[in-house]
C-alpha cells in the first residue's frame, strides 16, 4: 500500500510538469516577452533599451525551455520555464499584476470558499443518497417514475436560473437573507445559507439519477438474491447489502472532488459576492491576470491528482477485494 | 407437525409467467411433483426448460412485476406457500427452506465477511445472541469441512476458492437446519474433483440432518450419483418421473431416451451420437399438441393434436407421452465395451510438434514495478500431433490448457520453446509470413456468444478468412463458398444475411466451425467447444467435428475438462496439472490403466452412469494458484500416495509403454 | 436582389456535421443492429415528442447558419457601385432565419416593453397634436406583437432568443464533432497497441483532465483575445471575429471533454481485444487495420453515439455559464448566456424587467429538456447492458 501511494505521488510529478508546459505554451505562443514588456511599460514610445531592461529585471531575457549557452544543469535551470514554474512546486506563486502575493491571497480566500463548498457537498450528498435509496426501494412504481421525470426537469434548468431566481425570491421578495455579501464570525450563516441551498437543489437532478442507477445495478446482482433467500426483509437487503456495495462506485465519483472543494465555485461566488477563490479566479480571468490563472491551474491540477490518490486509498478501505501491491 | 404419509413438499400444477416484449412467456407451465422428507429429488432438463424458475417459485423469489406465479399450489408441511403473507414467507426462507445457487463467485456479498453472512441468517431465524451465533457459525464452517474455521470466519469471499465459497453457501443454507434445501446447479461451475467433494458433503449432511434436497441439474451423471427421485422437465413441464432405480433402467419418454443416447462415451466411439433435431419451443408460443412432438422421432398424428397428460405406466413411474409401449433406454446398464482402439502412434514426422514450450507472465511488485517472479501458466510442455489425429488436453481450471492452446497458434507471446508445424519453425517467423501460415492452423472457442462479432452478418464472419488469405475471388464467388460451407456444417444456406443473435448456441458453434473450415486448415485447436452446450447439442457438434475430421483429415487439439467427451472424440490424451503434463498416452491406456494419482482421482471423481461399485478417490483441496505452485511435484499436497521425495524435486518422465508415460515418483 | 453567400467557419462545420449525420443515417439503414435500436427509440412516445421539439430547434439553427450579404442600395433602391464599378455589399450579414422572421426583426420599439404589451414600459414626454406636452405611457408602434417584449434598445426579445438557438446548437454539436475523431483514434490506439502508446496516451489525458476545465477554457480564450487584438487586420468584421471565437471555444471545450470519451473507449477496446471473435480473426491472419475496422470500431460506435447525445445538453448549459464568466462566446454574439448576463442588472429596475431573462431561460430549457429526454431514450436503446434487462 505504501509503495503504491509513493508510486502514485511520483507519477504525479511528470503530470504536474506537463501541466506547467501546457499553461506555459498557452501563454507564450501569443505573448512574447517583448509584447509583455510593451504591455507593462505602456504601448507607446518605448525604447528597445527599456524593453531589454524590463526583460532583464523580470528574468524574461533567458531562452524559453533550453539554454544552450550554459553548461550542466544550468542548461535547464537558466530558462524562463524553469525560473517561472519551479516555484510552483513549493507553492511560490509569485505576485499578481496588482503586486500582491498570490500564495497569501489564496490562504486568505480559501476559507470563504470552503464555507460554501463543504456544506453544499455534504448536504447535497446526503440528500441525493437518501432520495435515491428511497426511489430504489419503490422502483418501478408511479412515484419512481414521477421523481425521475422531475430529475430530468431539474437537470434541464440552467444553474444560473436557480441562482437568479433564488436571489430574487429569497432575497428580494421574501427578504429572508441578504442577496449577496460575506461576513466573518457567526453572522456568516445568513450569507451562506442561500448559496448552499441553491447548490444542493441544482445538483439533485443528476445526483439522484446517478445514484439510483448504481443502486439498481447492485440490486440486480446475485448476492442480493442470496440475501432474499435468507429471508431478510427488503429494507435490510437494501440498506445492509446493496448500500454497502453501492458505496464503492459512489466513492469513486465523490472522493475525487473533495480536494477540489478548495477551489470554490466560480459562478456561485461571483453571484453572491463571496470573497473566495472562485471569485478570485473569475476576477483574474476578467482582468486577464495570467499569474493568478496559472497559479490556480496548478493548484486545481494538484488537488485533482490528490483526489485520485485519495480515491484509491478509500477504495482499499471500502472494498476488501482491493489491495494495492 | 409433519404428517407421516404426506410428502414434505408437494408442488401442484405450478405455473409461473414472465411478461416479455414478445408476449407472455410461460416459463413454468403446470408442473407437479412431491418431495418426501429426507429424500433427494432431481429436476433434470436442458437450459431454458424452467428448472430454475421452478426453484425460485417455491422460494417465492420471482421478481415482480415482470414475473408472477399464476397457480396453483405449493404445499410445504401442510401449508400453501403461495397463500402466505410476505412476512410469513420470510420466516420460511432461509429457515425451513433454503437455497444455494450455481455461481458461488457472485452469490456471496463481496464486502461482508463470511462470518457476518452466516451469522446474519442464524440471528434472524434463531434469535441467538451475537456470541452464540458466532459459535454456531464456526461450528457450521467446521461441518462443511472448511479448515481453520475460526480464522476463515473473518475472511472475505474473494479470499476463498470457488469450492470453498460453495461450502460457505451450504453452511449458510444449513445453519437453521432447514427441512428442504434447494440446490440450483450447485456444482456446475466447479471442477470435477471439487464437484465430487461438494456432492459428497451434501449427501453426508443430508444423512445427518435428514434434510430433503431439491437438486436442479442438467447433468444426468450427477443425478445418478445423488438422487432418489427424478423428474425430467421439458418446455416448462414434467415429462417423466420415476425413482432412481427404475429411471436408469426403464426411462422411456422419447426425450429422455434420446438424452441418454446423446451422451458421449468410449463405447460409442465408432458411431454417430444420436441427436435431437430442432430446438426447444419458444415459451411464448407453445404448440397445441405435445411440446416435444416436432423433435420426436417416434411422433405420430395424435402427438400434434393432443397434449399428453402425465400417466402412470408402473407404480412410481409416470410419463407424458401418447406412446403405449415406448422403448426404454438401452445404454445405461450396458457394460462398457471398449471395441475400438485409438490411432496409437503418429507417423514418423508429426504435423505439430511442440518442444519445451513455456509461457510465463511476470509478476511485478514494488516502487519500480520490478519483476519479482513469474506465473508459469505453461511450464515446459512437449506434445506432438500427427495428421488426422486428435489429442485431448484435459485438466481442471487454471491448469494452463487454454493458454497452451493459444500459445501453439502464437496468439499470445511465448516465453521460450519451439513449435514446428509441418516441419516449419513457426517460432521465428512473423508478420505477413506468419499471417499466411495461419491458414493451416485454426482455433475454435467455447463461448458461442463471445466468439462471433454481433455486428457482422454470417457471410461476413465466414468469409473473413477467405478475404484475409486471398481465397475465393470476388464477393459473389465468396458467397457461394460460404453457402457451401454452411451446407456442410448443417446450416441453412439461405441464412447468410442473418446476424449471430438470430441463431441458437449450437448453430453459433456451427458458424464457428464454418469459419475455420473456410481456410481449409490442417490443424484446429478446439478450446472447450462443447462446454457451454446442452448434451443433445453437444452430440451434434461432436458428430460434426468427427465427420469433418474423417473427410478433411484434420488434426485436433481438443481442450476440455469433460472426460466423457474425451473418450468419445480423442485418440491420445494428455493430462495437465499446473502448467505441466503429468500423464499422456492413448485413450485406452490412460482411461483403463491411469498411472498418475491425479489422473486416477480425476477419473474417479467424474460422475458416471452405471458404475455403482466404483471406488471413489476423493482429493483434498483444490488446484493451487499457479503464482506460487508447491515445491517439488506440484500435486504432492493433494496426492493420496505422497512420499517424502515428492516434496523436493519435480519427477521426470517415466514410460509405461511405448506411447504411455507419466511424471510421478511412484514409477521410479 | 443580388446577394453574396458568406461562409463562416462554424457554418461550414455545421454543413459537414449535417452531411455526416445524413451519411450515418444512410449507413444505419443498411445494418440491422443499428436500425433496431432506432426503432425502439421510435416506439417511445416521450422520446418522439422530445425528438420533434429538438428537430424544430435544429431547423431554426440550420436556417440561421446560411449567411449572406445583400447588395448595397441607396435610399431610392438604386444599386450602389464603388468607383471602379465593382459590387458593394451591405456590411451586415444576414441569415435565412433573419429573412423568415423579418417582421419580428424589424418591428423595433424605442425601448423596453413588456411581453404582449400595448404601451411602453416607462413614461415618456409626448407632444400632443395640439402642442401640449404630457408625460404618459406611450402607445407602442406594434401593439401586442412582441411575444417576449422588447429590450433596452427596442429590439424584439423573442427574435434575440431565437438567434441564441444557433449558438447553443453550435456549441452542443461542433464541440463533439471536433473532438470525436481524435478521441476515437487515441482511445482505440491506446487499447489496441498497449505498451508505450498506451502509456503516452494515458499520460496526455490524465494531464489534460487534471486541469480545471473552466481555467483551461479561460486561458485559451484569453490567449485568443490577445491574438485577435494584436492581429486585428485579419478579422475584417465583427461577425467573423465573433465566429472565430465561437469556433475556438468549441475546439477548447472539445479538448476538455475529449479525455472522458478517450478513457471509456480505451477501456472498451481493451475488453474487446479479449473477445474470442477478435482472437479468431487474428488466428485467421487478418491484419491490424482490418481488425480495428471490422471488429473494434463497430462495437464501440454505440458508446460514441451515447456520449454525443448525452454531452449535448451539458454543453448548451455550459455555454450560458461560460458567457457569464466572460470566457464564453463573443459579447456581441446573440446567445442565451449573453442575454442572461445582460438581464441581471435589469432585475434591479423598478418595476423589474424580467422578460429578457425569461425568454432566454425558456428557450434554453426547451432545448435542454428535449435533448435530455431524447438522449435517455437513445442510451436505453443502444446500451447493451440495459437492453438485456
Amino acid at each position: 500500500m505504501h509503495t503504491y501511494i509513493i508510486r502514485r505521488i511520483l507519477y504525479a510529478i511528470p503530470i504536474l510538469i506537463g501541466i506547467n508546459i501546457i499553461t506555459f505554451i498557452l501563454f507564450f505562443v501569443i505573448n512574447t516577452p517583448d509584447q509583455m514588456a510593451r504591455l507593462h511599460l505602456g504601448m507607446k514610445r518605448v525604447t528597445p533599451e527599456a524593453i531589454e531592461k524590463w526583460k532583464e529585471d523580470h528574468n524574461y531575457h533567458l531562452p524559453i525551455f533550453w539554454n544552450g549557452s550554459e553548461s550542466g544543469i544550468k542548461k535547464i535551470t537558466q530558462t524562463i520555464f524553469y525560473q517561472k514554474s519551479a516555484g510552483l512546486f513549493i507553492f511560490r506563486f509569485g505576485k499578481s499584476d496588482e503586486g500582491r502575493d498570490i500564495a497569501h491571497e489564496i490562504t486568505q480566500r480559501m476559507w470563504p470558499s470552503l464555507a460554501i463548498a463543504i456544506p453544499t457537498f455534504i448536504i447535497g450528498l446526503m440528500v441525493n443518497i437518501t432520495v435515491s435509496l428511497f426511489i430504489a426501494f419503490v422502483r418501478g412504481s408511479y412515484l419512481d417514475m414521477v421523481t425521475m421525470i422531475w430529475c430530468v426537469i431539474i437537470m434541464s434548468i440552467s444553474g444560473l436560473f436557480y441562482i437568479i431566481g433564488g436571489q430574487f425570491l429569497f432575497g428580494k421578495i421574501l427578504n429572508l437573507v441578504p442577496i449577496s455579501g460575506y461576513d466573518s464570525g457567526i453572522s456568516v450563516f445568513k450569507f451562506v445559507v442561500l448559496p448552499v441551498l441553491i447548490g444542493v437543489i441544482g445538483g439533485i437532478g443528476s445526483g439522484v439519477r446517478w445514484y439510483r442507477t448504481i443502486f439498481l445495478e447492485e440490486i440486480g446482482k446475485d448476492y442480493i438474491r442470496t440475501a432474499r433467500a435468507k429471508g431478510l426483509t427488503e429494507t435490510r437487503v437494501l440498506f445492509k447489502h446493496a448500500l454497502k456495495n453501492a458505496l464503492i462506485p459512489i466513492l469513486t465519483g465523490v472522493v475525487v472532488v473533495i480536494p477540489q472543494l478548495f477551489m470554490g465555485s466560480l459562478v456561485m461566488e461571483a453571484f453572491f459576492g463571496i470573497p473566495g477563490l472562485g471569485s478570485y479566479t473569475i476576477d483574474a480571468i476578467r482582468s486577464q491576470d495570467f499569474g493568478i490563472v496559472r497559479a490556480m491551474v496548478f493548484l486545481g491540477a494538484m488537488l485533482y491528482i490528490i483526489g485520485l490518490i485519495l480515491t484509491d486509498i478509500c477504495y482499499s478501505w471500502v472494498d476488501p477485494r482491493i489491495r494495492f501491491e | 407437525m409433519k404428517m407421516n404419509n404426506d410428502p414434505l413438499l408437494s408442488v401442484k400444477d405450478l405455473r409461473t409467467c414472465f411478461r416479455t416484449t414478445n408476449g407472455l412467456a410461460r416459463a413454468v407451465d403446470g408442473i407437479s411433483f412431491d418431495i418426501p422428507a429426507g429424500k433427494t429429488l432431481a429436476l433434470v432438463g436442458e437450459s431454458g426448460c424452467g428448472k430454475s424458475v421452478t426453484a425460485l417459485s417455491i422460494m417465492r423469489l420471482i421478481q415482480e412485476p415482470a414475473g408472477y406465479i399464476a397457480g396453483d399450489r405449493i404445499i410445504f408441511q401442510g401449508q400453501d406457500l403461495l397463500k402466505l403473507s410476505k412476512r410469513k414467507m420470510r420466516e420460511i426462507r432461509g429457515n425451513r427452506i433454503s437455497m444455494i445457487f450455481q455461481e458461488p463467485m457472485t452469490s456471496l456479498n463481496p464486502v461482508m465477511t463470511i462470518g457476518e453472512q452466516i451469522m446474519e441468517v442464524i440471528q434472524l431465524h434463531r434469535g441467538l445472541s451475537k456470541k452464540e451465533a458466532l459459535g454456531l457459525a464456526v461450528e457450521m464452517l467446521n461441518q462443511v469441512k472448511i479448515p481453520d474455521p475460526a480464522i476463515r470466519i473473518s475472511e472475505y469471499p474473494h479470499q476463498l476458492s470457488g469450492g470453498m465459497k460453495q461450502r460457505v453457501m451450504i453452511a449458510i443454507a444449513l445453519s437453521c437446519e432447514p427441512d428442504l434445501l434447494i440446490a440450483d446447479e450447485p456444482t456446475t461451475s466447479l471442477d470435477v474433483t471439487v464437484q465430487a467433494q461438494i456432492l459428497m458433503l451434501m449427501k453426508e449432511l443430508q444423512q445427518k440432518e435428514g434434510t430433503a434436497i431439491l437438486l436442479i441439474t442438467h447433468d444426468i451423471a450427477v443425478v445418478y450419483e445423488v438422487a432418489d427421485y427424478i423428474t425430467v422437465m421439458y418446455a416448462g413441464r414434467a415429462i417423466e418421473q420415476a425413482k432412481r432405480s427404475r429411471f436408469f433402467r426403464h426411462a422411456c419418454h422419447p426425450y429422455t431416451t434420446r438424452l441418454f443416447e446423446s451422451l458421449p462415451s468410449m463405447d460409442k466411439r465408432n458411431e454417430q451420437l444420436s441427436t435431437i433435431p430442432g430446438r426447444v419451443p419458444d415459451p411464448t408460443r407453445y404448440p397445441e399438441g405435445c411440446r416435444f412432438a416436432d423433435r420426436c422421432h417416434l411422433a405420430f398424428d395424435r402427438c400434434n393434436k393432443e397434449d399428453p397428460k402425465m400417466r402412470f405406466i408402473e407404480k412410481g413411474h409416470s410419463i407424458a407421452c401418447h406412446l403405449e409401449n415406448a422403448p426404454a433406454i438401452s445404454t445405461a446398464t450396458a457394460t462398457i465395451t471398449r471395441k475400438t482402439e485409438g490411432r496409437a502412434t503418429y507417423t514418423s514426422s508429426p504435423l505439430v510438434s511442440v518442444k519445451d514450450l513455456k509461457i510465463y507472465y511476470p509478476i511485478r511488485k514494488g516502487l519500480l514495478k520490478s519483476i519479482v517472479g513469474h506465473v508459469k501458466a505453461v511450464d515446459g510442455i512437449d506434445i506432438s500431433i500427427g495428421q488426422g489425429e486428435t489429442l485431448a488436453l484435459v485438466g481442471e481450471s487454471g491448469c494452463g490448457k487454454t493458454t497452451m492452446g493459444r500459445g501453439i497458434l502464437r496468439l499470445i507471446d511465448i516465453t521460450c520453446g519451439t513449435i514446428h508445424f509441418n516441419n516449419i519453425d513457426i517460432m521465428h517467423i512473423s508478420g505477413s509470413k506468419l499471417r499466411r501460415l495461419r491458414k493451416d492452423m485454426q482455433i475454435m472457442f467455447q463461448d458461442p456468444y463471445g466468439s462471433l462479432n454481433p455486428r457482422m452478418m454470417v457471410n461476413q464472419i465466414i468469409s473473413e478468412g477467405l478475404i484475409s488469405q486471398g481465397i475465393g475471388g470476388n464477393k459473389k464467388e465468396r458467397d457461394n463458398i460460404v453457402k457451401e460451407l454452411m451446407d456442410q456444417v448443417g446450416l441453412d444456406p439461405g441464412m447468410i444475411h442473418r446476424y449471430p443473435h438470430e441463431f441458437s448456441g449450437g448453430q453459433r458453434q456451427r458458424i464457428g466451425i464454418a469459419r475455420f473450415l473456410a481456410v481449409k486448415p490442417k490443424f484446429v485447436v478446439c478450446d472447450e467447444v462443447t462446454s457451454a452446450l446442452d448434451v443433445s447439442v453437444q452430440a451434434q457438434i461432436l458428430n460434426l467435428l468427427k465427420t469433418l475430421q474423417q473427410r478433411e483429415d484434420l488434426s485436433y487439439l481438443f481442450i476440455t475438462h469433460n472426460l466423457s467427451v474425451v473418450t468419445y472424440i480423442a485418440d491420445l490424451v494428455a493430462v495437465m496439472y499446473l502448467g505441466k503434463i503429468v500423464e499422456r498416452g492413448t485413450i485406452r491406456e490412460v482411461f483403463d490403466t491411469p498411472g498418475h494419482p491425479y489422473t486416477q482421482a480425476l477419473l474417479a471423481a467424474s460422475p458416471c452412469i452405471g458404475e455403482d461399485g466404483r471406488k471413489k478417490i476423493f482429493l483434498e483441496g483444490e488446484v493451487p494458484s499457479p503464482v506460487n505452485p508447491p515445491e517439488g511435484c506440484h500435486f504432492h499436497p493433494r496426492c493420496p500416495k505422497v512420499m517424502p521425495g515428492c516434496r523436493k524435486v519435480y519427477p521426470g518422465q517415466y514410460s509405461l509403454s511405448e506411447t504411455h508415460s507419466t511424471r510421478c515418483w511412484l514409477y521410479e | 436582389m443580388e446577394i453574396k453567400l458568406v461562409f463562416l467557419w462554424t457554418d461550414m462545420l455545421i454543413y459537414l456535421l449535417l452531411l455526416s449525420a445524413i451519411g450515418f443515417a444512410v449507413y444505419s439503414i443498411r445494418f440491422e443492429h443499428l436500425r433496431s435500436p432506432w426503432r425502439q427509440v421510435a416506439h417511445n412516445r416521450l422520446a418522439m415528442v422530445a425528438g420533434f421539439v429538438l428537430f424544430c430547434y435544429i431547423i431554426i439553427g440550420l436556417c440561421d447558419s446560411i449567411h449572406f450579404q445583400e447588395r448595397a442600395a441607396d435610399e431610392k433602391g438604386q444599386i450602389v457601385k464603388d468607383s471602379q464599378g465593382g459590387i458593394i455589399y451591405k456590411p451586415d450579414v444576414l441569415s435565412v432565419l433573419d429573412i423568415l422572421v423579418t417582421s419580428i426583426r424589424e418591428n423595433t420599439e424605442d425601448s423596453y416593453s413588456a411581453p404582449l404589451a400595448t404601451h411602453s414600459y416607462s413614461m415618456k414626454n409626448i407632444t400632443l397634436p395640439d402642442g401640449k406636452q404630457i408625460r404618459t405611457y406611450a402607445k407602442l408602434k406594434y401593439e401586442g406583437k412582441h411575444l417576449f417584449g422588447t429590450d433596452k434598445v427596442g429590439m424584439d426579445v423573442f427574435y434575440r432568443a431565437l438567434k441564441g438557438i444557433r449558438t447553443g446548437i453550435v456549441i452542443g454539436t461542433l464541440t463533439t464533432l471536433i473532438m470525436l475523431p481524435f478521441a476515437i483514434m487515441t482511445g482505440i490506439m491506446a487499447g489496441y497497441f498497449k505498451g508505450w502508446v498506451d502509456d503516452l496516451i494515458q499520460y496526455i489525458y490524465t494531464t489534460l483532465s487534471s486541469i480545471p476545465g473552466v481555467l483551461l477554457i479561460a486561458s485559451a480564450i484569453l490567449m485568443l483575445q490577445v491574438y485577435m487584438d494584436t492581429h486585428a487586420d485579419r478579422f475584417e468584421n465583427i461577425i467573423i471575429r465573433a465566429d472565430t471565437r465561437l469556433f475556438f471555444l468549441c475546439v477548447i471545450l472539445g479538448v476538455s471533454s475529449w479525455t472522458g470519451l478517450c478513457r471509456i473507449l480505451r477501456g472498451e477496446t481493451l475488453k474487446l481485444m479479449e473477445m474470442e471473435y477478435v482472437q479468431a480473426s487474428m488466428a485467421l491472419g487478418v491484419g491490424h487495420f482490418k481488425i480495428l475496422l471490422k471488429h473494434i470500431i463497430p462495437n464501440i460506435m454505440h458508446i460514441v453515439l451515447i456520449s454525443v447525445v448525452l454531452d449535448f445538453s451539458g454543453l448548451v448549459l455550459a455555454e450560458a455559464v461560460l458567457s457569464y464568466v466572460g470566457v464564453g462566446v463573443d459579447p456581441t454574439m446573440e446567445s442565451w448566456g449573453n442575454m442572461i448576463n445582460a438581464a441581471r442588472l435589469e432585475l434591479a429596475r423598478e418595476p423589474i424587467v424580467w422578460w429578457n431573462l425569461a425568454a432566454a431561460f425558456i428557450l434554453m430549457f426547451g432545448l435542454v429538456l428535449s435533448a435530455n429526454l431524447f438522449a435517455d431514450a437513445v442510451r436505453d436503446a443502444f446500451d447493451p447492458r440495459l437492453r438485456t434487462k
